[in-house]
């Protein structure tokens, strides 16, 4: 069967940027990013880190880098299921207060 | 009929790469459907830490900050000895693969026993949702609540963590006798990508619980 072998080295750098960007997540969430106006900029970062390091993940442990079409494809799948989960939930919940209602926050 | 040796190879399958391929793809279906399970928690989550930003902060701020990031450093390490078992696996060596099935094994059971000191903290500080919560705060009601998706997230994260511990030790069980070989590891390599998608979870929930009010 041909399967493709990822080189110690490749793992071993993937790890490393992976430690690194755990340090840099925990040090940045102590630092009030949005300067005391923008609270949501701490929030942004955390979460940039975090889709960043499941994106190491995905590509290098989970060999998506050296996989099939098909796999892509699910992979993605996922990833977009989620975006439409979270984002019109939040559509939804942040947009209610837009209009004066007695069924909402009276 | 019988035969005498047991081919890996199942009669519905055309060639052992076919067979590789559809176990794999059926590995990442399943994961989808965890993806959208985990979704959901976040989901709730979002929004009730968009409404109750405050509550919610108190609460974080009682978690353990040190025992989160040891647990997070511990599990990336369990998640790169585990990509070094597929890869033990696929060069066929076998004494490298139960070495290194082993240690993820052993470094999934450290993972857990923080997280089981972490549970224990929590209830002597009546921290645990229910009748014995105290809290001292005039949003105590929103900080249960944030303790209530703690012990939901990362409780259903501990059980799929379980369930890695245990298809782990099938793992070992079956390199001991000598089911896997370069031609035909499946079992390894999909378990891998189970594993590394638990991980995953983590590297979310961690930020989420543990860092969302850090700043304040």
């Amino acid at each position: 069967m041909t399967h493709h072998i990822v080189p110690v080295r490749i793992y071993l750098l993937v790890f490393a940027a992976l430690i690194l960007l755990t340090a840099l997540t925990v040090l940045a969430s102590f630092y009030d990013l949005g300067g005391g106006r923008l609270h949501y900029v701490n929030a942004v970062v955390a979460l940039t880190i975090a889709v960043t390091k499941a994106t190491l993940v995905v590509l290098f442990f989970m060999h998506l880098r050296y996989g099939s079409r098909q796999t892509w494809v699910f992979a993605g799948a996922g990833a977009f299921w989620l975006l439409i989960l979270l984002t019109l939930t939040m559509a939804d919940y942040l947009s209610r207060s837009w209009l004066p209602t007695t069924l909402w926050g009276g | 009929m019988a035969e005498t040796v047991e081919s890996p190879l199942q009669h519905h399958f055309a060639s052992a790469e076919q067979q590789y391929e559809a176990s794999n793809l059926g590995m990442w279906a399943f994961l989808v459907t965890e993806i959208m399970f985990f979704g959901g928690l976040f989901a709730a989550f979002i929004v009730y830490v968009t409404f109750y930003a405050q509550g919610f902060a108190e609460g974080s701020k009682h978690l353990d900050l040190t025992l989160g990031s040891v647990n997070t450093l511990v599990l990336l390490a369990s998640s790169l000895t585990m990509a070094m078992a597929v890869r033990s696996a696929q060069l066929g060596r076998r004494g490298l693969l139960l070495l290194f099935l082993g240690v993820t094994l052993a470094l999934g059971l450290v993972f857990l026993g923080i997280k089981s000191v972490e549970y224990t903290h929590k209830f002597h500080q009546h921290l645990v949702p229910g009748p014995g919560f105290r809290f001292d705060s005039p949003v105590a009601q929103k900080v249960q609540l944030f303790f209530s998706f703690y012990f939901a997230m990362t409780g259903m994260h501990a059980l799929h963590m379980v369930v890695g511990a245990g298809l782990l030790t099938w793992l070992m069980v079956g390199t001991l006798r000598g089911r896997f070989s370069s031609e035909y590891f499946t079992p390894v390599e999909v378990t891998g990508l189970y594993w590394h998608f638990v991980d995953i979870v983590w590297i979310f929930l961690f930020p989420t619980l543990y860092l969302v009010a850090r700043h304040q």
